[in-house]
């Protein structure tokens, strides 16, 4: 520092003031303020908080009027013990220095406390409002306990009065195979480090090298609140929600309750008590199984005695074949005695109502009605007959006229009158040109028929028509002849 | 009764059922072939709880862990 204020001490005005470069007053400044600060520590209220890409932290801590810029490189973010949160009171540790390009001055933030009580608790509520608002504490996600796990996995610290504690419960109660996980109980590593455990014995397999616990107990002795912080952290609280092992949270006494005893599925008060959970009593349960083997026993027995005893009971009870049959016997006796009595008087009754119904259908009564229906049946058939003969008479008078009208108007009284009727192969013959075609002629008179032959026919020799009739009059030449 | 093999059932499985089949034959109300089918179970059910209660011994190991909490084997914790 001296060598600084040295120089510009022997020129008395401003003209002859040695000139600095930006960078070697920047660089001046820089070095005066490490130089003259070192290490400090700065209690103020966190301001907005960025967090880069890259991983570094860039954030305010404020007063009421003034305004401390803070860094912390993504190295450092990562072993703070507390992350700085917006409105958080706190107490940050680092370096004071100077940043040229800027032309501004900040604090290298190595380390980051909750300032007091009340604001590490103020945080905590905010943080446990926020998980429960997602539901993490919600009854309905605890998993149930085994009966009897096979393998434990403890995460504690693998020296010291808790583990100990458990594994002597543990031999009392029921010897196990037990999987410690080494992890810092306090401090900036006990909450990544109690997350990575967690999530850590999950990824094992049941059964392997290093086979996956069927329980797991997170464990720590009892301390302040600072001590028991890394319990309240976010990342262990996660961890412990998303564990598919069932999970006993015993983190301080009785009376600390920290962030883990909400998500875990069972918060046990003490280490000695998580282990009393995890498993039941050996010896009770091997009294309880002799016990069950002494009931069944007793039990089976008695059922073999009791159905013996029934048995014997019943046999007794049982009446002999003789006397089962006395009743039916009785009874087969007086249904016998009964019975032709009984047909007869079944007889009579019959008889009785035959007599009286047959009293009424007597012959007399029946002819009484017959006779007016005869009478009438008479009457009508006597009306029918003459009705029918008058009809048809009436019909007989109308015949004859009709017939006689029919024998004047037809052509046999007018062949009688000197008429004839020329028919050639069946058909009535009007016109000379239809005689000629004809093969055979007939004249009707009113006293018979003759026929006048086409061609050889013997008495057709008037026949004019030519070679024709000749030809086709050959067949039925025989047949007229023998006709003749 | 469960038609579950015993030899399958957890401890508290096989536990639960051995109260089940003490209740089923103190009540008496089973005939008397199934109650001795009952009875056979039964103490398959008793031998498979003592087998597991004879055979609880302590193993304690501690899980070891590289420099990146990676865990690589376990070593035998003693004097705990």
């Amino acid at each position: 520092m001296s060598d600084f204020f040295e120089e510009p001490e022997t020129p008395q005005n401003g003209a002859n003031a040695p000139e600095f470069t930006v960078s070697e007053i920047s660089g001046a400044v820089k070095k005066t303020i490490e130089g003259a600060f070192g290490r400090v520590r700065v209690r103020g209220e966190v301001g907005r908080v960025f967090k880069a890409r890259s991983g570094h932290l860039y954030y305010d801590v404020k007063d009421d009027r003034n305004v401390l810029a803070c860094t912390t490189w993504k190295g450092q973010a990562s072993r703070l013990s507390v992350q700085p949160e917006e409105g958080l009171e706190v107490i940050v540790t680092g370096k004071l220095t100077a940043f040229g390009a800027q032309s501004k001055y900040n604090l290298n933030v190595e380390e980051v406390e909750v300032a007091g009580e009340g604001a590490l608790m103020a945080m905590l509520e905010k943080r446990k409002k926020a998980l429960a608002a997602e539901g993490l504490f919600a009854e309905e996600r605890k998993q149930r306990l085994p009966y009897l796990p096979g393998v434990i996995g403890v995460i504690t610290s693998p020296s010291g009065a808790v583990i100990r504690d458990i594994l002597h419960r543990l031999r009392d109660r029921f010897p196990r195979k037990v999987l410690i996980w080494p992890v810092a109980v306090q401090g900036a590593a006990c909450a990544p480090e109690v997350a990575r455990a967690i999530e850590g014995f999950n990824l094992l397999t049941p059964g392997g090298a290093l086979p996956r616990p069927d329980l797991l107990i997170v464990a720590r002795g009892g301390g302040s609140i600072e001590d028991l912080w890394g319990f309240n952290e976010e990342i262990v609280a996660r961890a412990v929600a998303a564990s598919g092992i069932p999970l006993i949270s015993a983190v301080g006494h009785e009376t600390d309750t920290t962030l883990i005893d909400y998500v875990s599925d069972l918060r046990a008060p003490t280490p000695t008590a998580a282990a009393e959970h995890a498993v039941p009593v050996r010896l009770e349960l091997m009294s309880w199984v002799e016990d069950q083997g002494a009931r069944m026993s007793r039990a089976m027995g008695q059922g073999v005695m009791q159905r013996g005893q029934r048995l014997r009971d019943l046999a007794r009870a049982l009446p002999r074949a003789e006397a089962l049959l006395d009743g039916p016997r009785q009874r087969l006796d007086h249904a016998g005695l009964r019975l032709p009595t009984a047909l007869k008087g079944m007889t009579d009754a019959r008889r009785v109502q035959l007599t009286q119904a047959s009293a009424g259908l007597r012959p007399h009564v029946l002819a009484a009605r017959l006779a007016p229906q005869r009478d009438r049946v008479e009457a009508a058939g006597a009306r029918l007959d003459r009705a029918f003969a008058a009809l048809t008479d009436g019909h007989r008078k109308r015949l004859d006229a009709l017939e006689r009208m029919r024998q004047t108007l037809g052509y046999t009284e007018t062949l009688r009158r000197g008429y004839a009727v020329v028919r050639g192969d069946g058909d009535v013959v009007t016109t000379r040109t239809a005689a000629g075609r004809a093969a055979a002629l007939e004249i009707e008179f009113a006293d018979g028929v003759i026929a006048v032959g086409g061609g050889a026919a013997p008495s057709g020799s008037g026949s004019p028509s030519g070679p024709k009739p000749a030809k086709k009059s050959k067949p039925p030449t025989p047949e007229q002849g023998s006709l003749f | 009764m469960s038609g579950k093999p015993v030899e399958e059932m957890s401890f508290e499985e096989a536990m639960r059922e051995l109260e089940g089949v003490v209740g089923q034959l103190e009540r008496g109300d089973v005939a008397l072939e199934a109650s001795i089918k009952l009875y056979e179970r039964g103490a398959a059910l008793k031998a498979r709880c003592e087998t597991t209660l004879k055979e609880a011994e302590e193993k304690v190991a501690a899980i070891t862990l590289d420099a990146d909490g990676t865990p690589t084997g376990t070593k035998p914790v003693e004097g705990l």
